[in-house]
Parts: structure tokens; C-alpha cells; sequence
């Protein structure tokens, strides 16, 4: 017995006045508009830097020329793996430690009334006190180093995770109950797809983090990255070669987005109209 | 009329047995402690299509809510069988999980493997949504939502199927024509079904027998069978008819 209403007339298929413009554009939509908006500001860099004619502000061809003569000699991809190296095993740990802190935290008041304090102190204990304590505890090694920007990151991906848990659906949770659904489907199915914003959120604006950090911990304790680099052509006033290294791992972080985190971005939210 | 203490007799011998002594709100902020169910007490035949019905806010959410084990906190004894019991939930929203398909939603509440994967495209077809099933719920009208949620009810063929409302909030041609979807989904797949509603109408034409919930500590108050075939199910007229002697209008 089929029900008198026509299915297909329900259907919601029209275009939505309140869609993500962003997200529902085509992927070449959005990177030409990329483009198009860096390629103006190098623009307006070129004439700035025409008309000012200082040493200490080069125009984007010099540094451009600059990078891809560090490129050639081989110095500047191996001192953009080292921090690459840095900060992808730094934005792990912070990733998996933070979220298990956030979900737990979230999901259990008193385990989150009990820390919440701790994750205060961490939010406000500045970025440069962690790794000058990092540095002297641990010594300057590879390993202090690694914590020292973990630990930076970790307070922001728990905080944030912690509202996803928080926000966690009763409804669907009893769904899964009534439907003997088990932890492992329960976890799949129900509990990540709807922390996945978070997780998401977290990661981006970790990602712009940790990189920032780790420039520091470089320039202060180690002896390569991009931050070591910065640090040796401060010492020369090479403005060149600071913004050539500099715009290097801007190029290398902007391909991580658009490349990894967009389209897994465009995957989690493909459901929502 | 049937009292319930004449129904309840018959608890020892039911193979559902529900019996819910008391279920109290504790008081938070300005409000008292609040008894919401007191001596419930309900057997029930396998296969029959049992209506619980009263006004708005009267516990009967509550009491399938304990039915379903989702309320642990209460005085009572709930028995649905034994542990195998397969108890379905078809709620008041429909509840299915946004990011996943239609098709993904029904399949999901299978084991892995099962066999009855194979007829979810013929129930989808059953409840009118054929060549939905690759849409998200998102993009479904709530009355499609709404069928999608009785498919996946029905699909894991459960033992005791309890449902909540689950055609409120629709206009009356989409509830009349779900009405009618249940009815020909349960006389093909018979099954034992608990039915909360406040609509005396919908009572009469789906249940096999009413109970009616009242007073400020609700309890049941009526206990009826419904004298209505199948067929007569869908005839406003006999509905109307049998609505008027279970529920004394004139």
C-alpha cells in the first residue's frame, strides 16, 4: 500500500539561498579565485616595493629569483622537509592527544570541571615559555623540540573538540542503542561523523599554528629548518632570502590545504544541502 | 468498558509483561518532585497492535521510553521476552543519521552479511521511495524521512516494535497515507507493536486494542479492543463509528 502523496514533489532539489557559496562551488572555481586574489596582492607588493626602491623591501621577482636559486643548490627543500618533518609529527601527536582530551572532557562533567582549569593555564602560557622550558628540561633535541609545539597546539584541539563532544546528538545516541548498533558502529556511524567539523576546524586552524611555532622552536634550538634559516639571514639583514624561505613554506602549507584538507573537507560535508 | 484491573490478570500469562509501579521526576530548580506514572501494569499478546493513547504531556512517551529500556530509573518490571527479543524504535523525529544515505541509514541496523540487505531496495519500494535511496535525509521532505524511518523499523523484522508519535507534525493526506503504509506493512509482517498517540482517530484505525492513559499521576484508566477487520481499517465511516464507542463521543 503506497501512501496518496507523490515523492518525487517533496524533494528538495532546487538551489538553496543559504548554501555555502565557498563549498558548493566546483574545485577550479575555487582555486582560480585563489589565484586570482594572491597573484593581486604580489601585485600591489611589486608596485610598493617599485616605488619605495629599499634595499630592505625587495620586489617578488628578486625574491622569487632568490628561492629558486636556494632551490636549485638543494638548501631550501631540505630545510623545508626538516620543518615539514616537525610540524607533521608535532600536528599528530597534538591532533590525537587534544582530541582524546576534548572528547573525554566533553562527555564527562566532572572529569571536565576537574581539568577545565588546566586547560586555561595551558590556553594562556605563551607559545615561547613552553619551549624555552621544553629546551631546558629536555635539552635541544629533536624530541623537546617536538613536544615543546605539541604541547603549544594540544589546549586548542582539545577546547575544541571538547564543544563537539559536548554537542553530541542524545537522539542518535539512542537510535544506535535501540538498534544494537555496538561501540565500534556507534563510533563510526555516529559519534566521529558528527565530531568531524571539529576535527576539521581544529586542524586548520592547527595547521597555520603549529607551523608558526615551529619557526620558533628552530630558530632557537635547532640547526636546520626554515626557522634556523630565518635566524641565520636575520643575523645578515638578507631580506631577500628571509621572505624567499619565508613565501617557500607558505606555497608548501596553501598545497596542504588545498590539497588534503579541502577536498577532505568537501568529502565530510557533502550530505548537507 | 474494560478496566485495567480485570487486564491485569492477565500480566502472568502475557508474554510482554510491563509493569511500572512508579516513575517519579525529581524536583530541579522551583519545581517539586513529580509522580508521572504510578501502577501500570500491562500484558501484552504477541502480534497485536497495542495503542496507548491520552492527552498531551500525560507520561506516555515516558512509559514507552521505559518499555524500551532507554529510562532505567523507575519502580517496576519490564519483560519483552527473553534476550534475543529484538525491540525496534521507530521515534517521533525520524532520527536517521544525516551523513549517511537513505539506503546506508536502513543498512546499517543489519548485521554485517545479513541476508535481508538484498530486500531493503524492495521495502524502500514498499514505503514509496523508490529511487531514493542513494539521497541524504537532508534533502527528503519530513514525510519521506518519516517513511524511511518506518522502512528501517521494519527491516530488521523486530520482535516488539514500539513507535512514538511517529506520524505527528504531518499534514493529514501524508499521516492518512503513512496510516495505511503501516497497516499494510504490519498485516505483511506481523509483528507485536506498542503505539503512543494523542489522536483518537489514528488509535482507532491502526490499534488492535487501545489503553488509555489519565490522570495527574498517569495510569490506565480504559482498557479496549477494537472491533474493526482490516479492511474496515481504512473506512473513515467504521472508524469513525468504533472512535465514538471506545471514546463515549456522541
Amino acid at each position: 500500500m503506497v501512501p496518496n502523496s507523490t515523492p518525487s514533489c517533496s524533494t528538495m532539489q532546487r538551489p538553496n539561498p543559504l548554501s555555502r557559496a565557498s563549498t558548493d562551488q566546483p574545485w577550479q572555481t575555487r582555486v582560480a579565485w585563489g589565484v586570482g586574489s594572491l597573484f593581486g596582492f604580489l601585485l600591489f607588493w611589486e608596485l610598493i616595493a617599485l616605488l619605495l626602491q629599499h634595499r630592505h623591501l625587495p620586489t617578488p621577482t628578486v625574491v622569487f629569483a632568490v628561492m629558486m636559486g636556494e632551490a636549485a643548490s638543494g638548501e631550501l627543500p631540505y630545510h623545508i622537509g626538516m620543518t615539514l618533518f616537525r610540524v607533521s609529527i608535532a600536528f599528530v601527536f597534538a591532533m590525537l592527544i587534544g582530541s582524546a582530551i576534548g572528547i573525554v572532557m566533553g562527555r564527562n562533567g566532572r572529569i571536565d570541571q576537574a581539568f577545565d582549569s588546566w586547560l586555561i593555564l595551558f590556553l594562556n602560557l605563551p607559545a615561547l615559555v613552553i619551549i624555552i622550558l621544553c629546551y631546558v628540561w629536555f635539552g635541544r633535541t629533536e624530541v623537546a623540540a617536538i613536544i615543546a609545539v605539541a604541547v603549544n597546539k594540544l589546549p586548542n584541539v582539545a577546547v575544541t573538540v571538547r564543544e563537539g563532544a559536548r554537542a553530541l546528538s542524545r537522539d542518535l545516541a539512542e537510535m544506535a542503542h535501540m538498534y544494537r548498533f555496538g561501540p565500534w558502529k556507534t563510533l563510526r556511524h555516529v559519534i566521529l561523523p558528527q565530531l568531524a567539523p571539529y576535527f576539521l576546524a581544529s586542524a586548520r586552524t592547527g595547521l597555520s599554528l603549529v607551523w608558526k611555532i615551529v619557526l620558533v622552536v628552530e630558530l632557537l634550538g635547532r640547526s636546520n629548518g626554515v626557522g634556523f634559516q630565518l635566524g641565520t639571514y636575520f643575523q645578515m639583514f638578507d631580506v631577500s632570502m628571509i621572505l624567499a624561505y619565508a613565501l617557500a613554506f607558505i606555497i608548501v602549507v596553501q598545497i596542504i590545504e588545498f590539497a588534503i584538507l579541502q577536498p577532505i573537507a568537501a568529502r565530510v560535508n557533502k550530505w548537507r544541502r | 468498558m474494560a478496566q485495567v484491573s480485570e487486564q491485569a490478570s492477565d500480566l502472568a500469562n502475557s508474554s510482554l509483561k510491563i509493569r511500572v509501579d512508579h516513575k517519579i521526576f525529581p524536583a530541579s530548580g522551583t519545581r517539586p518532585e513529580q509522580t508521572v506514572l504510578k501502577n501500570i501494569s500491562i500484558g501484552i499478546e504477541p502480534r497485536s497492535f497495542v495503542v496507548i493513547t491520552g492527552p498531551s504531556g500525560c507520561g506516555k512517551s515516558t512509559l514507552l521510553n521505559i518499555i524500551a529500556g532507554l529510562d532505567p530509573d523507575y519502580e517496576g518490571d519490564v519483560v519483552l521476552g527473553g534476550p534475543d527479543t529484538k525491540v525496534g524504535y521507530i521515534f517521533q523525529s525520524p532520527r536517521l543519521l544525516p551523513w549517511r544515505t537513505v539506503y546506508e541509514n536502513i543498512a546499517l541496523v543489519l548485521p554485517d552479511g545479513d541476508p535481508r540487505h538484498a530486500q531493503i531496495e524492495d521495502l524502500l519500494r514498499q514505503v514509496g521511495l523508490e529511487g531514493f535511496s542513494s539521497q541524504y535525509p537532508e534533502r527528503l521532505s519530513l514525510g519521506m524521512q518519516r517513511r524511511a524511518a518506518l522502512a528501517r523499523g521494519f527491516i530488521t523484522e523486530p520482535d516488539v516494535l514500539l513507535m512514538d508519535e511517529p506520524f505527528v507534525s504531518l499534514d493529514d493526506p501524508t499521516a492518512q497515507g503513512l496510516r495505511e503504509l503501516l497497516i499494510g506493512l504490519w498485516n505483511r509482517r506481523p509483528t507485536t507493536v506498542i503505539f503512543i498517540t494523542h489522536d483518537r482517530a489514528e488509535a482507532v484505525m491502526l490499534g488492535t486494542r487501545i489503553l488509555r492513559m489519565s490522570g495527574a499521576n498517569a495510569t490506565i484508566g480504559q482498557d479496549e479492543t477494537v472491533r474493526l477487520s482490516p479492511a474496515e481499517r481504512t473506512d473513515r465511516e467504521k472508524v469513525q463509528a468504533e472512535q465514538r464507542r471506545i471514546f463515549h463521543e456522541t
